[in-house]
């Protein structure tokens, strides 16, 4: 093999190196200097993660694991710090180094006008934030995961929260924070019970092909539904899914590229990789796999619902995230592990693009994120406009973009497993053309609904962020084709092909059904067809859009307030927990407990006071009480005996 | 030289005593300061040349350096028996580490009598040591004593308004659990085997460890042993004497106190409680995991509510030792280990976190956190400290929290998967109430009064760098601690099973 696994610390490493010099130099380096060193570092590691994956697509290639140092070994426990390189980690290093990379170049420009040490500090934080995700898909065991997992949790805190003068933006941090936490102690006790049954955390030893500890033939499906559902828990806190996802809507308190950071190339997406990985457990566990699915199509109409009013051009896209989230995981539960990887690829570039393009946006309009402000952007934000036309052409699936290709497969293996979640994922798919149409009409068709100055104001934006527009436009134009369904093309499965070792146990688990190519046919049209009408109607609809859309119904008005599920969470969960805790600390712990302490105090006081009594000094009292103790001890010698 | 004429335990424990002595006579303040500090230095001197030794096994002769005994009380079976095993080294490390960094980060603090107060810290350390290196039940009540009356005087001489009441109250809880203690010892001497021919019974540890104890005695004085430890430590619900001990303590004490004084409780629970009595153990290990985890979640919930930064401090320590008390109970490897590196984690951080406090105290005057807001504007360098050490104590990975309540989590798991969960519920308070904090002192706008806040000075920069820098080498490499602590771990497992 070649030696470029020796180097492979490298790709997590410079993006540390950038978070060092960076954060330390905030102050004194210039900004230039700032932008391009915290771009470099992260495009070295692109360069680097190019050769790695290069080797890891050879023939015959297999995992690579380098062990480093023990990181926690106790006794039985011994827990290195170790990456393993696989198919799966190779291709996560291109999406993250990759899109990440564009989005370091464009903020170079977007946040141009922050000063000095804020601007270092965001580029700190933004190589950190890479770091933390390569170590979490670099990882060679899940505690060198959790490392990342949390790792994310932390930098997301750090940039949602940003510009910490502002409260509500402190404020969506620590809820993004703590709603990771939420997860990860369901991630961490899925790695205790991992650790208990197995004594062991490594990848390597638990999934190996040959010889490893979890394998169909010895599996106990109780522990298994068990430790997935945990690790799940985890899974629903970090990519946003059910009951966990309010977090995300709120982060877009960050600027606009930490939201397409968070949303396209890290983050999010570690959910899906962690349930990728452990796909073999999964896979032994039915009961889990159906969990997954459900939780997944749930949460992409939940959200997509969502979507369909919301007015911030952010939140948009911020539940269609969440939305998208849904089909991946509705994809892993299904047992589509390629597609649901797919879809993570593509909704990389689209996604990153959306929200690039909204921040450029955003940046012309001086700030302004409601999109009934908007309208009519298209005529002076040309590249802006087609880029994202391209991106929503590609997130709605309409062939050949490469939305078509990942959604597609995951719906088609939805509807192998149960045609009820086709049809549900299907419905999801209309409602995400709808949105994602009204915002382009909304955003970039009619007239322009704001203030004269604004619209002087408008402009297109400058190379660096419209380079990383084109880019990623292309990319989410032909992406698709690395995944083409058998029947089009023999072979066309080049993703497929490619990642078809990792998944390789599983496949051997979950026999699948292939559909006639028949079936698959009439699916696919009828699904393009119906998204593709669903698109003009929206598109119509809202083109000549001018006052403010008013919220008629009582369910329209529940959507545009997201169905009061923060409201709930607050009701049910952060108040009572207030009062409980007020009621502990002023009355059970000042009265109650510290009541029986002082007052065991305080009796002893009385008691020696009362007792004081009897020394009066009079001879005859004394000589009484002696005679008295005398007589006693008299008669308990008497009846002892 | 070493091992005949002087050993280390030795070293560790005159230096402080007889410099603390010293410092009673000195007048002027900064030489009362310089000298303090250099004592401390010194002893960490000796501290860290001892961790060169530590190889016992390796080198058989490195025995005769970490322990000694000098007759004592021949008649009554008592020598003045001191010795450092793994554990002993980790936690008088710990005192000669800490101490330093706690004189420079309260430098500027002026103290009334400064002679006396620096006296009594050194004095206070001494006693620490002495318990950390104590082989001899006598010796060891002698310096657990020793330990607490110092800090008694520090609180009720220099602490808050209402130190006299809270100082008085953690007294004598204190003191009563001790006499507890005491029964508990003089019980089990008479119970020992004679060790030599001048006495009947023995007070030394091995002696104590040999001691015929039936079920049901072993029960009694598990009891008396307990609640002394419980005490000290404190565990749910006997720890009602330390948020007001804490808040009325001047800084530097409540460092000590909660950075090491706690300590000792553990230390006691793991060197004498478990293999004393392990038949009590196994019989009430439930009982009192279930209190550790009640404490953990009843402190975290107390801590949402607090309005004053070092109440708020106070709370998070009781449920960090909460977290302790359960793994140690749970009597395996990984939780055991997982305190070991744990008592040590948890004093650098809970040390780091008082610092950050007393120099927003000191630069601001306040203590309410509603009063806060904005320093991260007017002092960044102490933001970026304080986040990294917020972090450390909400356990965050790569920092050396971390590890440890991984190891102590995964130990209590294996005990009983639902404690375990519960448990981990303190996981997610302890982000909620830490980045509570850290939002209300450091974020937003400044205030009328945090907006004249001056940078920290370079003496505070380098003491929090240190400690920032200890937290990420140990989240990052904790081999050194574990592998310390090894043979203890595995010593004290051997006894109970």
């Amino acid at each position: 093999m070649g030696n470029i696994f020796n180097l492979v610390y490298w790709i997590p490493l410079l993006p540390f190196i950038g978070f060092l010099i960076n954060g330390l130099g905030r102050q004194t380096i210039s900004k230039k200097v700032i932008g391009f060193i915290g771009s470099g570092v992260i495009f070295l590691s692109f360069c680097l993660s190019v050769l790695v994956f290069l080797q890891a697509s050879k023939e015959g290639f297999v995992a690579q694991n380098i062990s480093y140092f023990s990181f926690i070994n106790v006794g039985k426990i011994n827990i290195p710090f170790e990456f393993q390189i696989d198919q799966l980690t190779s291709l996560f290093l291109l999406i993250i180094t990759g899109v990440g990379f564009l989005i370091h170049v464009y903020s170079t420009s977007y946040m141009n006008e922050e000063p000095r040490p804020g601007y270092g500090r965001y580029f700190s934080y933004l190589n950190l934030f890479v770091f933390s995700m390569l170590l979490l898909v670099m990882g060679g065991n899940y505690v060198v995961m959790f490392i990342g997992w949390e790792g994310v949790g932390l930098c997301s805190y750090l940039l949602i929260g940003f510009w910490f003068k502002n409260n509500d933006y402190n404020n969506a941090a620590k809820k993004a924070f703590i709603m990771n936490r939420i997860g990860d102690v369901g991630f961490l006790l899925g790695i205790f019970w991992l650790l208990s049954t197995y004594g062991t955390v490594s990848y390597n030893e638990l999934f190996n092909s040959t010889g490893g500890l979890i394998n169909p033939a010895t599996a106990n499906t109780k522990i298994l539904t068990a430790i997935t559902l945990l690790l799940f828990v985890g899974a629903t806190g970090k990519s946003a899914q059910i009951p966990l996802y309010t977090w995300l809507p709120d982060a877009m308190a960050g600027p606009t590229p930490v939201s397409a950071l968070i949303h396209a190339a890290t983050m999010v997406t570690a959910g899906i990789y962690m349930v990728a990985r452990s796909n073999i457990m999964y896979s032994l566990a039915p009961a889990t796999m159906t969990v997954v699915a459900v939780i997944g199509l749930a949460t992409a109409i939940f959200a997509a619902v969502i979507a369909l009013r919301q007015n911030d051009i952010k939140k948009v896209l911020a539940y269609s995230t969440v939305s998208q989230l849904g089909y991946m995981f509705l994809g892993l539960g299904v047992g589509a592990y390629t597609g649901a990887v797919f879809h993570v690829m593509t909704h990389a570039f689209f996604k990153a693009l959306l929200f690039l393009g909204a921040g450029s946006v955003i940046h012309a309009m001086g700030g302004e994120q409601d999109i009934n402000k908007m309208g009519g952007l298209g005529k002076k934000m040309r590249i802006t406009y087609i880029t994202f036309f391209i991106a929503c052409l590609a997130i709605a699936g309409i062939p050949p973009f490469a939305g078509f290709f990942s959604k597609d497969e995951i719906l088609s293996a939805a509807f192998t497993n149960n045609p009820v979640f086709y049809i549900i994922g299907l419905g999801g798919a209309l409602l995400t053309a709808f949105y994602m149409f009204r915002l382009l009409a909304l955003t970039f068709a009619g007239n322009f609904r704001g203030s004269d100055e604004q619209w002087h104001h408008v402009h297109e934006s400058p190379g660096a962020i419209t380079f990383p527009l084109i880019t990623l436009a292309v990319l989410s134009t032909i992406g698709g084709f690395v995944g083409i369904p058998e029947m089009f093309a023999k072979n066309g499965h080049k993703l497929g092909e490619f990642l078809a070792p990792v998944f390789e146990s599983s496949t051997k688990i979950l026999t699948a059904h292939h559909l006639p190519e028949q079936t698959e046919i009439i699916l696919l049209a009828v699904s393009v067809i119906l998204i593709v009408g669903v698109c003009f109607w929206a598109w119509n609809k809202y083109k000549k859009y001018s006052a403010g859309e008013t919220a008629q119904s009582g369910f329209a008005k529940a959507i545009q307030n997201k169905f009061y599920i923060d409201e709930l969470y607050n009701a049910i969960i952060v108040k009572p927990l207030k009062a409980i805790s007020n009621v502990l600390g002023n009355v059970i712990d000042k009265a109650g407990i510290d009541g029986i302490v002082n007052g065991v105090g305080k009796s002893i006081n009385y008691g020696s006071r009362q007792i004081r009594l009897l020394q009066s000094g009079q001879v005859g009292t004394y000589i009484f009480l002696m005679v008295l103790g005398m007589l006693l001890l008299f008669i308990i010698q008497m009846f002892t005996k | 030289m070493l091992g005949t004429y002087y050993t280390f335990p030795e070293l560790l424990l005159w230096i402080p005593l007889v410099t603390g002595i010293i410092t009673f006579f000195i007048r002027k303040e900064s030489s009362v300061k310089a000298f303090a500090l250099i004592s401390s230095l010194l002893t960490l001197a000796v501290s860290i040349i001892s961790l060169l030794y530590t190889d016992v096994k390796g080198h058989p002769d490195y025995f005769n350096y970490n322990n000694v005994s000098y007759v004592w009380l021949p008649y009554l079976g008592s020598s003045f028996y001191v010795g450092l095993d793994g554990m002993g080294h980790l936690l008088t490390f710990l005192t000669a580490f800490t101490l330093p960094l706690i004189f420079t980060a309260t430098y500027k603090s002026q103290f009334k009598n400064p002679g006396s107060f620096y006296a009594l810290m050194l004095l206070s350390q001494a006693g620490l040591m002495g318990v950390f290196v104590a082989m001899d039940a006598l010796v060891f009540y002698f310096f657990w004593e020793l330990a607490l009356i110092p800090v008694y005087f520090l609180c009720s001489r220099w602490g808050g308004e209402r130190r006299i009441q809270a100082t008085f109250k953690f007294f004598i809880y204190t003191f009563a659990g001790s006499l507890l203690m005491l029964i508990g010892i003089i019980y089990l001497y008479l119970h020992t085997p004679a060790v030599t021919a001048l006495a009947d019974h023995s007070f030394s540890l091995r002696a104590f460890y040999n001691a015929a104890l039936s079920p049901n005695r072993q029960t009694g004085l598990f009891c008396l042993f307990f609640v002394a430890f419980a005490i000290k430590m404190p565990i749910f619900p006997f720890h009602t004497w330390q948020p007001d001990t804490y808040e009325q303590a001047p800084y530097p004490t409540v460092m000590i106190l909660s950075g090491i004084m706690v300590k000792m409780g553990i230390f006691a629970a793991i060197r004498w409680l478990l293999p004393l009595f392990p038949l009590a153990v196994h019989k009430f290990d439930n009982v009192v995991i279930v209190l550790s985890v009640i404490g953990i979640i009843y402190a975290s919930c107390i801590a949402l509510v607090q309005t004053d930064l070092k109440r708020l401090v106070a709370w998070s320590s009781i449920a960090h030792i909460g977290l302790m008390g359960a793994a140690i109970f749970s009597q395996n490897e990984s939780g055991l280990s997982g305190v070991m590196l744990e008592m040590f984690n948890h004093g650098i951080n809970i040390i780091a976190l008082w610092i950050v406090v007393y120099i927003v105290n000191e630069k601001t005057g306040i203590r309410k956190i509603s009063e806060l807001g904005g320093l991260a504007i007017k002092s960044p360098t102490l933001a970026i400290f304080f986040v990294i050490i917020v972090l450390a104590n909400v356990a965050l990975p790569l920092t050396n929290a971390f590890i440890s309540e991984f190891l102590m989590f995964n130990g209590l798991f294996l005990f009983s998967k639902w404690y375990a969960v519960f448990a981990c519920i303190g996981i997610i308070l302890s982000a909620v109430y830490m980045l509570n904090m850290v939002q209300k002192v450091f974020f937003g706008v400044s205030n009328a009064i945090t907006e004249k806040v001056q940078p920290i000075d370079l003496r505070q920069k380098i003491v929090l760098s240190v400690m920032v820098i200890t937290i990420l080498a140990l989240g990052i490499y904790p081999a050194p601690i574990l592998h310390l602590t090894q043979d203890t771990v595995t010593d004290i497992l051997l006894r109970i099973k």
